[in-house]
């Protein structure tokens, strides 16, 4: 599914990852953790190929194929899709419109026909009791004036419409309260089907109480510096990363 | 520069889809402006002896008048007499039927996707289409005659209504308003007429089709509707042109005339061309609009998409003399390359309970300018009069500019007036989400500036919506298709 090795990504001449290695399989799910400027968004920005970052060594394999050529839009049609922290607002765009227009550009790149408006409202009903969302969200304009939980429900939506085969949930509990983080990993538990992978990044491991871990990683310095099972993370909570970091000093010395 | 400001600039510059030259033979004038050219027109069209008398009153004004340098944009002095001032397809047709016209024109039209037979089939739009100065054909006047609305081109009207023309022609902009008013006054050539008659809601969509197509010529239409005491009217104007080297000029009036009750809706999609990226050719559009509200509760709303034209330089305007009557303004102005737009709107409230609402969305992308300039006025005994303005602008890229000139004279003391003004940048943060959506820089430019025109193409009849939104993704996007 997912190779990463040895990846050097730096933005405005400061490096932030510096060597990582990540092998994600069909159907896994993957935690990265971390302190703060461990470098996790920066992974989930290389990944979705944000320009404003530089690749300076390495290798991304996505699905066979390197995709560090590839322009954002072609790595979203492979499959990849990106939670983002902060959604984007569109003013005047409704959300419905979006999505039709994403999930088109999708199904081209698979060779397969555009969704008339019967079968995409079909659809999206279907995907919207996924994360319990109202039918008026459809027809507001994406993200805008939306609250936080909204807006991240909004992002495990469109993860449902675009049935990515990799999703990258980035810091997706940040600012939610308990009810929709419930709500959110709800949906994002019902499109874990054996097949599609999951790269969850997360400071709490609250989160991973309701999305379970098959790997958790922890993310320091831009290298991943530990890697455990679902366990690891309840010990990370427990002891807070500065044994992780000494370890590493340890090593380095 | 980044990649998504590349992007930018390349779907910026785009090149104009419409710039084919029909090769229909045309009867032009000599070059250069005098009375007799004026004669000459008006001999043309076998005018009646008082509108030539009309014509050589405006032109002999003209004469006495300067160009006006005051709009924000920048343009080398116009020579008046290296302009043809008339021009007329050779074969000009009387036609019973649309089987009649001209392969060429209606090949013509279907070029620019606007089928006379396809519209008249599906849409149920009666057109009066001009191409160059004479009007050409106009379908359903029968169906439209039943109800007593009369459209027609404007060389016929005069003929055939010189009652209606005699009362209503110059009462709203007068031969003497401006510079460009007053030119058009001496050498217009023909346009659109459009009357309902009291009572009467017209069923169907009126629309006008505009297309310069002779080298070196200037198109001076006029157009006059008039509402009658409680009728309802909406008007869709569409306008191209093909491409040239030379500049030309399009000097055209629209009047306006509501009484009492009676609600006129003007819809205008403007897609002249504006030029190579060199800024070389393109149309240099100097229009003056203006609807007056004569009666209590008259409703005149303005709404334009305005993607085309090397100048713009334009300004609908309503007069608001009746009690309680709306004047409204909805404004899409996009300019890229090396484009200049100076265009708004002017209210004049003079009844009292008057309202207008005005909503301005410029953009503006490559080296281009785009300026907003509005007036509103409220006079002495307009009590209660309310204006809203809503100017937004929005930046493609770093080397273009928005500018925003808005004028207020208030003179009665229970006016509430309001102004807002915004000016956005695409971000970059929108583009990357949609992105990684799968969808592509130049496609997300498109739904982020039409989400940002949203609330003017609402205004627009749904068929041109669809256009416009065509329009501003042409321009914005290049020479696709």
């Amino acid at each position: 599914m997912l190779t990463i090795k040895d990846l050097k990504a730096s933005i405005e001449g400061k490096e932030i990852l510096q060597g990582l290695n990540l092998t994600v399989k069909p159907g896994e799910v993957h935690a990265i953790m971390g302190p703060n400027g461990a470098g996790k968004s920066t992974l989930a920005s290389v990944l979705s190929g944000r320009e404003e970052y530089e690749v300076e060594g390495g290798e991304i394999i996505f699905n066979g194929q390197d995709i560090l050529d590839l322009s954002p839009e072609d790595r979203a049609r492979a499959g990849m899709f990106l939670a983002f922290q902060y959604p984007v607002e569109i003013p005047g765009v409704s959300n419905a419109n979006f999505l039709k227009t994403a999930l088109n550009e999708v199904r081209k790149s698979r060779g397969e026909e555009p969704l008339d408006s019967k079968q995409f409202l079909k659809l999206m009903q279907e995907k919207m009791k996924l994360v319990e969302m109202d039918k008026s969200m459809t027809q507001r304009s994406v993200n805008e004036g939306f609250s936080g939980g909204e807006k991240k429900r909004n992002e495990i939506f469109q993860m449902a419409m675009l049935e990515p085969s990799l999703a990258i949930l980035d810091e997706t509990d940040s600012g939610l309260d308990i009810d929709a983080l419930r709500i959110v990993s709800n949906g994002v538990n019902a499109l874990r089907d054996g097949k599609r992978s999951f790269i969850v990044i997360t400071h709490y491991q609250r989160l991973l109480d309701y999305i379970v871990p098959d790997f958790v990683h922890v993310l320091y310095k831009g290298r991943i510096v530990k890697s455990g099972p679902k366990e690891l993370a309840l010990e990370l909570e427990e002891k807070g990363y500065d044994w992780i970091k000494e370890e590493v000093e340890a090593l380095n010395a | 520069m980044s990649e998504d400001l590349k992007i930018l600039d390349e779907v910026t510059q785009g090149e104009y889809k419409w710039g084919f030259v029909s090769n229909i033979e045309s009867d032009n004038a000599p070059k250069g402006l005098s009375e007799d050219i004026v004669r000459f027109i008006s001999k043309k069209k076998n005018e009646p002896e008082w509108l030539l008398e009309w014509r050589l009153k405006a032109f002999r004004h003209w004469l006495t008048m300067e160009e006006p340098t005051w709009p924000n944009v920048h343009y080398p002095k116009i020579d008046f007499q290296d302009i043809i001032y008339y021009s007329a397809p050779k074969n000009k047709p009387q036609l019973n039927s649309l089987d009649e016209l001209d392969p060429e024109i209606k090949a013509t039209f279907d070029k620019l996707g606007i089928s006379l037979i396809e519209q008249q089939r599906l849409a149920g739009v009666a057109v009066d289409a001009v191409i160059d100065s004479v009007s050409v054909k106009t379908t359903f006047r029968e169906t439209l005659g039943e109800l007593g609305i009369i459209f027609s081109s404007f060389s016929e009207a005069v003929h055939e209504h010189p009652e209606l023309i005699k009362k209503y022609l110059g009462s709203v902009v007068p031969t003497t308003d401006n510079f460009y008013a007053a030119l058009n006054s001496a050498v217009f050539s023909d346009g659109s007429f459009c009357y309902i008659p009291k009572g009467v809601r017209c069923p169907m969509e009126l629309s006008t089709y505009f297309r310069i197509n002779s080298a070196g010529t200037g198109q001076f239409e006029r157009t006059l509707i008039i509402a009658e005491e409680g009728s309802t009217v909406s008007y869709l104007e569409g306008c191209t042109a093909p491409m040239r080297d030379e500049n030309q000029l399009h000097a055209a009036i629209v009047e306006i005339v509501a009484h009492t009750d009676a609600t006129v809706k003007y819809s205008t999609v403007q897609n002249w061309y504006p030029g190579n990226k060199e800024g070389v050719g393109g149309i240099y559009n100097f229009v003056t609009k203006r609807g007056i509200c004569l009666g209590d509760r008259a409703k005149i709303s303005w709404t334009q998409v305005e993607t085309g034209s090397a100048i713009t330089w334009k300004y609908p305007s309503v007069i608001l003399k009746g009690d309680y009557s709306v004047g409204e303004f909805y404004s899409v102005a996009v300019t890229n390359n090396l484009q200049q737009a100076d265009t708004g709107t002017k209210m004049i409230h003079i009844g009292k309970n008057t309202k207008s609402i005005i909503i301005s969305k410029g953009i503006s992308g490559g080296k281009s300018h785009n300026s907003y300039r509005g007036l509103v006025k409220i006079n002495k005994n307009a009590d209660n009069a309310r204006n809203f303005s809503q100017c937004d602008s929005l930046l493609l890229g770093d080397r273009c500019g928005a500018h925003t000139f808005p004028y207020l004279e208030v003179h009665n003391k229970t006016a509430k007036v309001e102004h807002e003004a915004t000016t956005s940048k695409v971000g970059e943060d929108q583009i990357f989400y949609c992105n990684q959506r799968g969808i592509s820089t130049e496609d997300a430019i498109n739904l982020i500036v039409n989400g940002y025109c949203k609330e003017v193409f609402n205004q627009l009849p749904m068929e041109f919506a669809v256009e416009a939104q065509k329009l501003l993704s042409i321009s914005l996007e290049g020479s696709v298709g």
